[in-house]
């Protein structure tokens, strides 16, 4: 990292403030407010990092400003930068990047909704967080906002962007959807059945999550963490107490790291297995759904003699892991992840040659590469449009590096990428479970519990089945918990399903969106 | 064709008799947590390890009284009170049929005499334990922002009998996300799986409240999703049902409190059942629902 720095001092002089070393991996830079722009730029270009979250918090009690905290990831290191940058309150400014940098557009947003702070120069400044009958004025992540009892509801509105022209129809459709799935608004522009345009309106299921962390302990905290997006239970879980291990310096023992490994790929499996069905559903082809979401019930009742609940719910807990694999269970599981491997293999090959089921997916909801790329695709998305990138490998963390993986890359970036990627996985992930419970040396389960550090940041990550999932937590003075930003692969994802659907037939979109197989809660918080 | 043929032929019948299903729960499955009378001192300790405040303690000077209150309703099935108990007064079996028609059926209470909690030496006093009342806790529904929306007449009527003999053969449900984390979706989604089958029963998921009989409504209540519940619960034609699912939807769970959560689907419609979990397994929504159609009267709750 060394070398980046004095080419940033070089390059920047007097706007650079500050240098240190954070916790482990972690570097931090202090930059004036107006060069952010300028410094982004040349992370990006110059030393080919990868922008991955921008969080804000409230710090006028510390040092009488807010901070920004930009956090980039330097692969090739396996490394991370963050750039902050304090705001005044007298003049609560800051530069977008989205202009430059159109993966910053949400991040941007959701800073002037929750903190109050302007991001000057943005091209789309609407609402986006919260909705418009909250009124103007109350900013939920400032330490000034209490825990107000009732926010009174005002009258807003909120412009669609229109597509204008004979023949054109606008369809609206949520926040309920007629499947059992999350809340979230979308607004078709079509002409007869193609889609010309899509607008996606969520941040229905927000809950404040994030704000509901701040003070609370961090057994709590993982608590909470857990009901971020039920689905990846566990894997936003591990990133938290991955986070907090770093702040209290609390060593995680081998054994716990393999065991973490083997519930992630479990939380996997079960994952990638609706989602095939899902595909499978949303063409009608039911063979495949009901086959699957077989397996996928067979998985979560493998889960809970494993963990005591069916989506692996506290089963992590702050230095390790609650629950052990015995050497009898281990033996059962591996025997049962062997027959559910075979049952998913025979059903698998069966699918690949239904013309019904390949005649929809392939070429269907194509998303370059360079889209991906631009606006920040995390994930089996990503992995479907050539992007070669999972934190497992990059970023190692729990057992992984001393486990042998492939990660599966395709690059049509359509359904049937999509599809195949995670198939792929599912087979790396039966690899990955035997291989873990075998290298599983002996020990304890769990490292001494320490108070967390006061006055620190860590980060906490990990690969969920639907792509990086980031925990950034900081401490006070008192080692309380201050600020935690949730950064889940939806929010990263689900602006790609804009792109993604153009050019086809609407009845083709909840096949697109299933195969993207977004969270709405994850993303909404 | 041959090969799906094949393949469904081997599989062969997986579908679970609901006895089945509901008799037995690997041993290794958490459940509910349940407290031994006969060794909780009311100490409290549980109180500070409890994630959700599902677990409160109010003392009351005058009568030198401490009562102690295990509400299932918030509870989130973490299991952090188990261990934090000094007496081993907390134990999980696996529990999971607990849905019930009113909230105060979700309450465990235990009263102690102050004097003595004091002698344990776990004991904390009440003041410095969270002891945040729980507004309306056991009451039901309460109106909310949107509650002109909902006609008067409605409000309260419950057409028990009729229900029945409506819906006696078949019921139609409209899932409602209110804002839940999808795990409850998740396992309600299972409810349709070749191992849960509900179809069997009768039991239909619909894609509009128009056609539907009853809301299945989880999470609990978003700002920001309330007036879509009570719109939701305007379009279904009456007599409906409404099935709380989840500890978020009795009172908002771990959630409860925040700004963004209005806490509780009663605050905003009329509910029927109750169903506690987090999330509740299959066997227990399915219990719940069943509950609201009045078909479990011959099976007591255990």
């Amino acid at each position: 990292m060394k070398p980046v720095f004095q080419r940033l001092k070089e390059k920047f002089g007097n706007a650079i403030l500050e240098v240190s070393e954070g916790s482990a991996k972690e570097w931090h830079v202090l930059a004036a407010r107006d060069s952010i722009l300028r410094i982004a730029e040349c992370l990006i270009e110059v030393f080919g990092m990868r922008f991955l979250f921008l969080s804000g918090s409230d710090t006028r009690k510390e040092n009488k400003s807010f901070t920004l905290h930009y956090v980039f990831s330097y692969a090739h290191q396996d490394q991370f930068l963050v750039v902050q940058t304090r705001i005044e309150e007298k003049n609560p400014h800051f530069p977008s990047l989205a202009h430059f940098l159109p993966q910053a557009n949400w991040h941007e947003r959701e800073i002037q909704d929750l903190l109050g702070l302007v991001a000057t120069g943005h091209p789309d400044p609407r609402r986006l967080v919260l909705h418009e009958d909250w009124p103007q004025g109350f900013f939920p992540l400032r330490k000034d906002f209490g825990s107000p009892k009732k926010i009174p509801r005002t009258v807003g509105h909120y412009a669609f962007e229109r597509v204008e022209g004979e023949g054109i129809f606008e369809i609206p459709v949520g926040p309920v959807h007629a499947g059992i799935i999350e809340p979230g608004h979308f607004r078709f522009s079509s002409a007869g059945e193609s889609i010309l345009k899509l607008e996606i309106r969520h941040f229905y299921t927000h809950k404040g999550t994030e704000k509901s962390g701040e003070g609370k302990a961090p057994e709590h905290l993982l608590c909470l963490a857990e009901r971020i997006s039920g689905d990846n239970s566990l894997a936003h879980a591990v990133a938290c107490a991955q986070a907090l291990e770093k702040l209290g310096q609390i060593e995680v023992p081998p054994r716990a790291q393999f065991l973490r490994v083997v519930f992630l790929e479990m939380e996997r499996l079960h994952n990638h297995m609706s989602d095939i069905a899902g595909i499978a559903l949303d063409v009608a082809f039911s063979f495949g759904a009901s086959q699957l979401m077989r397996v996928k019930e067979t998985l979560l009742r493998l889960n809970e003699p494993l963990a005591g609940t069916r989506l692996l719910r506290s089963v992590i807990t702050l230095g390790g892991v609650r629950q052990d694999i015995s050497e009898v269970r281990k033996e059962w599981l591996i025997k049962e992840i062997k027959k559910i491997k075979d049952d998913f293999d025979k059903t698998i090959q069966i699918l690949w040659q239904v013309d019904s089921l390949m005649d929809r997916i392939e070429t269907t909801g194509t998303i370059k590469k360079e889209v991906a790329e631009v606006l920040g695709g995390v994930g089996p998305v990503a992995r479907a449009s050539g992007i070669d990138r999972d934190l497992r490998r990059d970023h190692p963390y729990a057992a992984y590096k001393d486990l042998f993986f492939r990660v599966p890359v395709f690059t049509e970036g359509d359904v049937e990428s999509r599809m195949k990627v995670r198939v792929q996985e599912v087979y790396e992930s039966f690899k990955l479970i035997y291989d873990a419970l075998h290298a599983m040396p002996q020990g304890p389960l769990c490292g001494a519990v320490k108070p967390l550090a006061s006055s620190q940041s860590a980060l906490g990550y990990t690969e969920a089945p639907r792509g990086e999932c980031f925990h950034w937590v900081s401490t006070d003075g008192h080692g309380k918990i201050s600020r935690w930003k949730i950064q889940s692969p939806s929010f990263s994802n689900w602006p790609l399903i804009e792109y993604a659907v153009l050019e086809n037939i609407v009845p083709d979109f909840p096949l697109i969106n299933k195969s993207m197989n977004l969270s709405y809660s994850g993303n909404d918080r | 064709m041959f090969r799906i043929l094949k393949k469904n032929m081997k599989t062969g019948k997986v579908t679970l008799p609901y006895a089945e299903l509901t008799a037995k729960v690997p041993e290794e499955f958490l459940g509910a947590p349940e407290v031994d009378p006969a060794r909780c001192t009311g100490c409290g300790q549980c109180v500070t390890a409890c994630p959700a405040r599902a677990l409160t303690i109010r003392d009351s000077q005058p009568e030198d009284r401490r009562s102690f209150c295990l509400f299932y309703g918030s509870c989130i099935f973490c299991g952090l009170c188990g261990p934090a108990c000094p007496h081993q007064a907390i134990f999980f079996n696996g529990k999971f049929k607990l849905a019930s028609r009113t909230k105060k059926e979700l309450n465990r209470e235990l009263f102690f005499s102050l004097p003595e909690c004091r002698k344990d030496a776990a004991f904390i006093p009440g003041g410095s334990l969270s002891s945040e009342e729980k507004a309306n806790i056991a009451q039901g529904f309460t109106q909310g922002d949107f509650a002109d929306r909902i006609l008067t007449e409605e409000t309260g009527l419950k057409l028990k009998a009729k229900i029945k003999n409506l819906f006696g053969r078949s019921l139609h449900i409209r899932e409602v996300d209110a804002g839940s984390c999808n795990g409850c979706e998740v396992e309600i989604v299972n409810l349709s799986n070749p191992i849960y089958d509900v179809e069997r029963f009768g039991v239909h998921f619909v894609a509009s409240p128009r056609h539907a009989d009853m809301l299945l409504v989880t999470g609990p209540v978003t700002r920001q999703m309330e007036l879509a519940l009570v719109k939701t619960y305007g379009a279904t034609p009456s007599p409906k049902l409404v099935v709380a699912c989840g500890s978020c939807a009795i009172s908002g769970g771990i959630f409860e409190g925040n700004y963004a959560v209005i806490g509780g689907i009663d605050r905003s419609v009329p509910v029927d059942v109750y169903v506690p979990g987090c999330p509740p397994r299959p066997e227990a929504i399915l219990h719940g629902i069943f509950l609201a159609l009045d078909k479990m009267s011959a099976v007591k709750k255990d």
